[in-house]
């Protein structure tokens, strides 16, 4: 039975995943129809430059369609591009080019499946390559943004699960933090970004600040809750066999209260992951949040969503290890 | 007269009730548990009995009096009280020998993994558990074998008082007669001393030296302390037989049915609550009943100590 089901729902996941991308293919698929652009000769070039027309202005002709000689004619007008769109385009003197209408059709900017599978493939094939400070895989953009999000996760994870074992064990403690916990939360993590980067001046520190502000807060109050309801039960068994608060907390809170402090840091993962892909978007430099917004200013959608899916995918993988430990730890009643 | 081994010495124990006043639990009581004795504390619900398990074991505060044992004050819980609760408290992350193995390691911190585990084992195999069993979970487990795994963990550790919670209270019928015959057969080999908490009248006359019975709250105080003068070793088939069985019984059942209530106290003003000793033995060889007026053999006697 259970197998009857995964292999349904196998199918159905495959076919969404092919349908959607047969509606993206549709979307984006260019017509191979009119007139394409020119494509100049190397001599035809060449006679076009003595006559000092400027490279990129036979680009952009040439991709409109102009033939050579209606090029010879724009570049014996010996006026710059400007000037020519200023007096009305090269129709306007007199230049015969192909029809607006037979020109080809703007391709769709969005990129096609095919292209996103050819990048996707370039880079699952070569993620660590380094040609420059804004050019480098995405293995090693993903490693910066990973490293910041364990740096910041694990302080944050050393800082609430103790301090939540406080407030969860101390009722004193859980009122006096109460109040600071419950106006610190509901802050946005990129909030803090601006105090972080005056106080701390770093940038780099600065997101590991993020990370650290933005996963404590989960930790902090699952670690708390589960701690504080431990069953007074299983308490007692500690107290009657005389064990130290320290070996209590080891031995029978901390097992007892596991699968609820393992839930908070899951929650936590995932929103480091979250965050830091904005952080990184707003302080730049390295790391895979900067990566989507380098490649939105030069236009690379393709390697732009190459960037999104692999964030999707590592925050998938993320959560299904804590989702592994969650059921390590976990105990039927 | 001596002290007993257990001594409760006027405990009174009191609670908010929620608006304003306080609950008088109990007030006073006084009563002592022998060193070897098994002594069963019978009582309707609400009555207090587990307020005094919880005193005794250490993990609520008495708000007046004393509990002694062994000549010494008790205060907090003490791996010299061990405790059986009536919903087993095994720790359900950790297999059955590994919850026995739990109370072993911390009654004797210098014992090795492996002695510790041996004598976790030993106790397992003595309430009946041993081979695969041993290492499941609770939550694997029936609710009969949780409780013998929770028996074994607390008589593992020789405590001078074992504490037991209406042990069998969340069983069927059936194993609750198993396991009260692999009680009786552990405690017969170790001269341990037994506090019972149970509501069930058959269960206390098949396994105590003495009953307890308490009236109802608030208030409510140990009334009488009815000696079962059944020989050991007691079977329960057997038992049923012997002359003294359902005089005793006819007497608990009495109490309980309307002597408990009637006998449900106002606050005593400082009275001291000392359970009248009750012997009720119609064998015939008993020296007190031989005074008795013979046409009247039947009669019960109540007997002040």
């Amino acid at each position: 039975m259970v197998q009857k089901i995964d292999m349904r729902s196998t199918v159905l996941s495959l076919t969404i995943l092919l349908i959607g991308i047969f509606i993206w293919h549709v979307a984006t698929h260019v017509p191979d129809t009119g007139p394409k652009g020119v494509v100049l000769s190397q001599t035809e070039t060449d006679t076009l430059l003595g006559k000092n027309m400027l490279p990129e202005d036979i680009e952009y002709y040439s991709a409109q369609g102009v033939e050579f000689t209606q090029l010879e004619q724009i570049a014996s007008l010996n006026l710059s591009r400007a000037m020519i769109e200023a007096a009305g385009g090269i129709r306007a003197l007199g230049i015969s080019v192909p029809d607006e209408n037979s020109a080809p059709a703007p391709g769709s900017l969005f990129p096609s499946p095919s292209q996103i599978g050819t990048e996707l493939w370039a880079t699952v094939t070569d993620p660590f390559y380094v040609a420059g400070t804004n050019d480098m895989g995405y293995g090693i953009q993903m490693g910066y943004s990973l490293l910041r999000v364990l740096i910041g996760y694990s302080l944050s994870a050393a800082v609430a699960i103790p301090l939540g074992f406080l407030i969860g064990m101390s009722p004193m403690f859980y009122k006096a933090l109460d109040p600071f916990i419950q106006v610190l939360k509901p802050i946005s993590p990129l909030a803090w970004m601006p105090i972080a980067l005056f106080t701390i001046g770093d940038s780099e520190l600065s997101s590991i600040f993020v990370i650290f502000i933005c996963s404590l807060w989960p930790m902090l109050t699952n670690t708390a809750f589960g701690v504080a309801n431990v069953r007074s039960d299983w308490v007692n068994v500690a107290r009657t066999h005389e064990l130290s608060t320290t070996k209590t907390a080891l031995t029978v809170i901390l097992p007892a209260a596991a699968p609820t402090i393992i839930t908070g840091m899951r929650i936590s993962i995932g929103i480091a992951w979250l965050v830091i892909v904005a952080a990184e978007m707003l302080v730049g430099g390295t790391g895979i949040g900067y990566v989507v917004w380098n490649e939105w200013n030069g236009l690379r959608l393709d390697r732009m969503i190459v960037a999104i899916l692999l964030i999707g995918v590592v925050g998938m993988l993320l959560d299904t290890a804590f989702a592994r430990l969650q059921r390590a730890v976990a105990y039927a009643e | 007269m001596t002290k007993p081994y257990l001594s409760i010495e006027l405990l009174t124990q009191q609670f908010p009730d929620g608006a304003g006043g306080t609950l008088t639990v109990f007030e006073n009581s006084t009563f002592g548990v022998e060193q070897g004795e098994f002594v069963c504390i019978l009582g309707h619900s609400g009555c207090g009995k587990s307020t005094l398990m919880n005193v005794l074991a250490g993990l609520a505060e008495r708000t007046s009096g004393a509990v002694i044992m062994d000549g010494e004050q008790i205060s907090g819980p003490s791996l010299d009280r061990g405790v059986v609760f009536q919903n087993y408290s095994l720790l359900p992350w950790l297999s059955a020998l590994k919850n026995v193995m739990f109370g072993v390691a911390a009654r004797h911190p210098d014992w090795s993994k492996a002695e510790v585990q041996a004598h976790s084992e030993k106790y397992l195999a003595m309430v009946g558990l041993d081979g695969d069993a041993i290492h499941r979970k609770p939550s694997q487990l029936s609710g009969g074998m949780r409780q013998r795994v929770s028996i074994a963990r607390a008589f593992a550790n020789h405590p001078k008082l074992l504490l037991l919670d209406e042990p069998f209270g969340a069983l069927d019928a059936l194993t609750r007669g198993t396991i009260q015959d692999e009680l009786l057969k552990i405690w017969n080999g170790t001269n341990q001393t037994v506090f019972m908490i149970t509501h069930d009248i058959d269960e206390a006359i098949l396994l105590a030296d003495r009953i307890l019975l308490m009236t109802n709250g608030p208030f409510a105080r140990v009334a009488e302390a009815v000696e079962i003068t059944i020989p050991r070793p007691r079977r329960r088939e057997e038992i049923i037989d012997h002359p003294n069985y359902y005089a005793i019984r006819n007497h608990l059942v009495h109490f309980l049915g309307s002597r408990s209530n009637e006998l449900a106290g106002q606050s005593g003003g400082g009275t001291v609550h000392t359970p009248e000793t009750i012997r009720i033995d119609r064998t015939g060889n008993d020296p007190l009943e031989s005074d008795d007026d013979p046409t009247h053999p039947a009669q019960l006697r109540a007997v002040n100590e």
